[in-house]
């Protein structure tokens, strides 16, 4: 059963995403939307962390949260994906059910 | 109003739209401003990313409120203070934040940016000597 995970809080306050990388199961599919989008970018000090859990996750950032907070594209990690509102819906739709750790 | 001039500081720890925090504190800061004491802000963990420049929240459907940092010079607050420590944490430089002038109508003295990185134990020392202290 597919797991789309959503992270909504920022790794520098919450553990949300911690657990949530720990927790999900090889081929998941994250997205960061929020506040967890910052996860996303390069020079952080969970970088290494993000860029491990790419090897054996999909990992999505919702574009328009990446925008409103001033984070520009080309200051993500590589290998995540950016989706706009219709991606969060089509990958909401792949996947058996939704994990939102808050 | 009281003669005595008080040290105001507003301590920002939160990052802006996802919680009502950062709105709230500019809105505090803002009404703050008539009351002519000495203000302060400070921007310390995730309160730094309050600051970054190139906010667009066209498509999130809520107020951008990040221009308004820009104004702050013209509302009394003379010292804006971050963290250097949190900046680095989250692959930030001051080249990221916005920059906020500063004038002294009367006096016509200027500050290009009030915008000021500095270490913990400054941001310590200026906790200490302040009298009043407002968590965000």
């Amino acid at each position: 059963m597919s797991i789309l995970h959503t992270v909504n809080k920022s790794p520098f306050e919450r553990n949300s995403l911690e657990s949530c990388l720990k927790f999900a199961s090889q081929g998941a599919a994250v997205l960061m939307i929020e506040d967890g989008v910052y996860a996303a970018m390069t020079g952080t000090g969970v970088e290494s962390q993000v860029k491990a859990a790419l090897g054996r996750l999909s990992i999505y950032v919702l574009g328009p949260d990446l925008k409103a907070r001033g984070i520009s594209e080309d200051r993500l990690i590589e290998g995540i994906q950016v989706v706009d509102y219709a991606g969060f819906v089509d990958l909401a739709a792949q996947n058996d059910k939704v994990q939102a750790w808050l | 109003m009281s003669e005595v001039v008080k040290k105001f500081l507003y301590l920002n720890r939160k990052a802006p739209y996802g919680t009502i925090y950062a709105w709230e504190s500019l809105e505090v800061v803002l009404i703050g401003a008539a009351f002519d004491q000495e203000v302060r802000l400070m921007f310390i963990d995730d309160g730094v990313y309050q600051l970054v420049k190139g906010q667009d929240t066209s498509e999130i459907g809520m107020k951008n409120f990040s221009p308004t940092y820009r104004t702050l010079g013209d509302y009394e607050v003379k010292r804006i203070y971050v963290d250097k420590d949190s900046l680095a944490v989250r692959g930030l430089t001051k080249e990221d934040l916005v920059e906020i002038p500063w004038e002294d109508w009367e006096t016509e003295e200027e500050i290009e940016n009030i915008v000021e990185v500095v270490d913990a134990a400054r941001i310590a020392e200026l906790m200490d000597e302040s009298d009043v202290i407002f968590s965000f």
